[in-house]
């Protein structure tokens, strides 16, 4: 029993990780699912949100910064939408994708020019000291972060109230059509922009979540655009097109790169956290090309 | 339409005789280029060095017209701590203006690279408190200065102060927790030569860059519970390791981090949680010395100052201050050495290697408590080779040993052991130094 802890340990805290990796693959998913493109910026989008609302906190009430920084980021998808998007109306996904990239660079380097590039503490009062559960059955107990856990709750919640919104409404119905087909969704009398409007705005919104969730843990600062690049394997295991995809993606690539690091890491000279992840991925795209929970695309040529 | 031609003409004489002009004004300055990092994921550690060295050198030219008389020309080139960007760096601005008096790469990776392009274009390369640990040997590495201290005299003093206030550290267990790059790797192989000599287990955990994943890491540490944990990070992975070792319950007092991992911006995103959390210091934090009542003077009083008024005197401004001292101090020596104004990187090479600290010039300077002394000479590049342990009391960093001297006679050896080893890999010939 006593060996069995420390594992379970490990398990617990990568699970965790992977929900908050999960956070940032979402907004990925929602845009994709919703418009059909890749948006490289959801990164930067988090970077954004969290550096916006931390240094309006430093002037208003927690609240109102909040509440501000959320009309912030739908300001942001209303200029991607206009500037951005409306000109590329029925492009090929790679040229959104492109001019997503264009996206990042440029919010990458306004945040920092408007808000600065120093470490930001966000302190969302959620106690750092950790937890010890059943230390009666493991020496030492097994130990969980209760930010970690905190993140996991919100992380629960908003996917709860992603899949009602999508499934259970008639501008979730009014999505999923523009994410088939652009110019289909238009003849059919879907408001195309407005749509687009409204999915930039909440993976906005869901950065801002991710934002904060990341940004209490390690301060809000420029690696948070960089934790993007972890819901790319997270994206390829669960599907591009799946909700429920990005959680379990994000749970098996946490879980998968700790107990790797952990485990094998010292068998080839440690620091394979970082790449794990995508070897994961590969393996799972050799046998699913389409992730875990994907949609199979059939094309007629 | 004639008109618009003459006046693109005269636009174009005007636009010749001013680059005709350039040389001549040119020759009245010195050129020192600076590379730095005000965004990306090093910027928070990257800004404040910056500030120092802008601010140092801006009031030395406001209060002094310039060093020797001469007036510096000052350029900044963004590498965002990317080695590619940083040699992009070095060749666009080496050859400015009278030529780089020295670079300072503030990087151990673009130190690596520019190792061997340094000797070819005749350019010093300053790196105060990092670089090649055995290019301190300054036979082989004759364009090199690890002024202060490399990071093999960091590990030294770290194993020095933690067997003495734990009684020695034979059966204990100490765990270095790096930054996976050249610069983290640098101490290994002086950690493990002490594992051996003093008798303690010895790990080494390596994290990759930027650093905010560690918390495989840290659970390994919650299982080992080493006596001490040593943090050769950079930027953001302080503090996230600091953070990780509280998720984990490690006590912050039994950590202690390069002097590279013992600044405001490594402490100060943990808030609280970083208190008793210690360092290495090469040299004090706080802005009551002379040289900063000058700069406050000469730079923020009439409006010039690179950052923000309140931040003059953080551990990272004042080492970038130091830095550039340290260079107008080669500059100077170079000057007196070949009796004239403007000096050549290739002269001011010469002037590091007589460059001579004395308690006396150190307050000339406006420096006193602020640097020891230093000497630096043909054989010994990194001139001294001494530190203090600081410790965050939450608001600010407090002294909690007096200062360690590396030990030479142990680092000397291997030192000049692995410079001879590049020497014979790269075919150079050690200068003779008599």
């Amino acid at each position: 029993m006593a060996e069995l802890g420390p594992v379970l340990e490990v398990l617990l805290g990568g699970l965790m990780s992977g929900v908050l990796y999960s956070l940032v693959a979402l907004g990925f998913v929602l845009i994709f699912k919703a418009s059909g493109v890749f948006n490289f910026a959801q990164g930067a989008m988090v970077l954004f949100a969290a550096l916006s609302l931390v240094r309006l906190a430093e002037w208003l009430p927690f609240p109102l910064a909040l509440l501000v920084t959320v009309l912030i980021m739908i300001a942001v998808a209303w200029t991607v939408e206009r500037l951005v998007l409306r000109p590329l109306v029925g492009q090929h996904g790679l040229i959104l994708f492109m001019a997503t990239i264009g996206v990042t660079f440029f919010l990458d380097g306004f945040g920092q020019t408007i808000w600065g590039s120093n470490v930001y503490q966000l302190d969302l009062g959620i106690p750092s000291t950790p937890w010890f559960l059943f230390e009666s059955l493991f020496p030492g107990g097994i130990l969980v972060s209760p930010v970690d856990v905190f993140a996991t709750v919100i992380a629960g919640s908003l996917v709860l109230a992603l899949s009602i919104f999508f499934h259970g409404t008639r501008i979730g119905r009014a999505l999923r059509a523009v994410a088939d087909d652009h110019q289909a969704a238009q003849s059919v009398g879907i408001p195309l922009n407005q749509i687009w409007l409204i999915v930039w705005s909440t993976a906005g919104i869901v950065a801002l979540v991710a934002g904060m969730a990341w940004g209490s843990k390690l301060g809000v600062q420029f690696s948070l655009s960089l934790v993007a690049l972890k819901a790319l394997p997270v994206l390829i295991l669960g599907g591009l097109t799946s909700i429920p995809g990005a959680i379990v993606g994000g749970l098996v690539v946490g879980a998968g790169e700790k107990l790797a690091e952990l485990y094998i890491g010292p068998l080839i000279g440690g620091g394979i956290e970082y790449w794990f992840a995508y070897v994961l991925a590969l393996a799972v795209l050799l046998v699913r090309p389409q992730g875990l929970f994907g949609e199979k695309i059939i094309e007629r040529v | 339409m004639r008109a618009p031609r003459s006046a693109a003409l005269l636009a174009t004489t005007a636009a010749l005789a001013l680059l005709a002009a350039q040389p001549a004004a040119a020759a009245d300055t010195i050129f020192y280029p600076s590379l730095v990092y005000r965004s990306g994921a090093y910027a928070p550690n990257g800004i404040p060095f910056a500030n120092g060295v802008a601010d140092y050198v801006a009031m030395i030219n406001a209060r002094d017209g310039g060093v020797g008389g001469v007036k510096i020309e000052f350029e900044e080139c963004e590498t965002g701590y990317a080695t590619d960007r940083g040699v992009e760096c070095y060749e666009r601005l080496k050859t400015k203006g009278a030529g780089a008096v020295a670079f300072s790469p503030l990087s151990t990776g673009i130190t690596f690279a520019l190792t061997e392009k340094a000797p070819v274009d005749k350019i010093p390369l300053q790196t105060t408190g990092y670089g090649r640990s055995e290019s301190a040997d300054g036979r082989v590495f004759q364009w090199n200065f690890p002024l202060l201290g490399t990071y093999w005299s960091a590990a030294d003093i770290l194993i020095q102060h933690t067997a003495k206030i734990s009684g020695g550290l034979k059966g204990k267990k100490i765990t270095l927790v790096y930054h996976d790059s050249p610069y983290g790797k640098e101490p290994i192989p002086v950690l493990q030569d002490h594992a051996a000599k003093h008798g303690y287990t010895f790990e080494a955990i390596p994290v990759t860059h930027p650093g905010v994943e560690q918390k495989a890491a840290w659970l390994k540490i919650r299982q080992t519970r080493p006596d001490f944990v040593f943090l050769w990070g950079w930027g953001v992975m302080n503090s996230t390791a600091i953070k990780e070792a509280v998720a984990v319950g490690y006590p912050r007092e039994k950590m202690y981090g390069v002097w590279w991992a013992a600044a405001e911006p490594d402490v100060r995103p943990a808030g609280d949680d970083a208190k008793g959390y210690n360092g290495l210091a090469l040299h004090p934090a706080g802005a009551d010395y002379p040289v900063h009542k000058d700069i406050l003077k000469y730079v923020y009083d009439a409006g010039k100052g690179a950052g923000k008024r309140e931040e003059v005197g953080e551990v990272l401004y004042n080492r970038g201050v130091i830095d550039a001292m340290l260079k107008l101090e080669a500059v100077r020596t170079a000057q007196k050495i070949y009796n004239k104004k403007v000096v050549t990187g290739s002269e001011v090479r010469d002037g590091f290697e007589r460059l001579e600290l004395t308690a006396e010039r150190i307050k000339e300077l406006g420096f006193e408590g602020l640097v020891t002394p230093l000497k630096v000479s043909c054989l010994d590049h990194e001139g001294a080779r001494k530190a203090r342990i600081h410790q965050w009391d939450g608001q600010k960093w407090v002294f909690v040993s007096d200062w360690i001297e590396a030990d030479t006679n142990y680092l000397r050896p291997k030192m000049e052991a692995a410079a001879a080893a590049y020497a014979k890999e790269k075919g150079i010939t050690p200068a003779s130094c008599s």
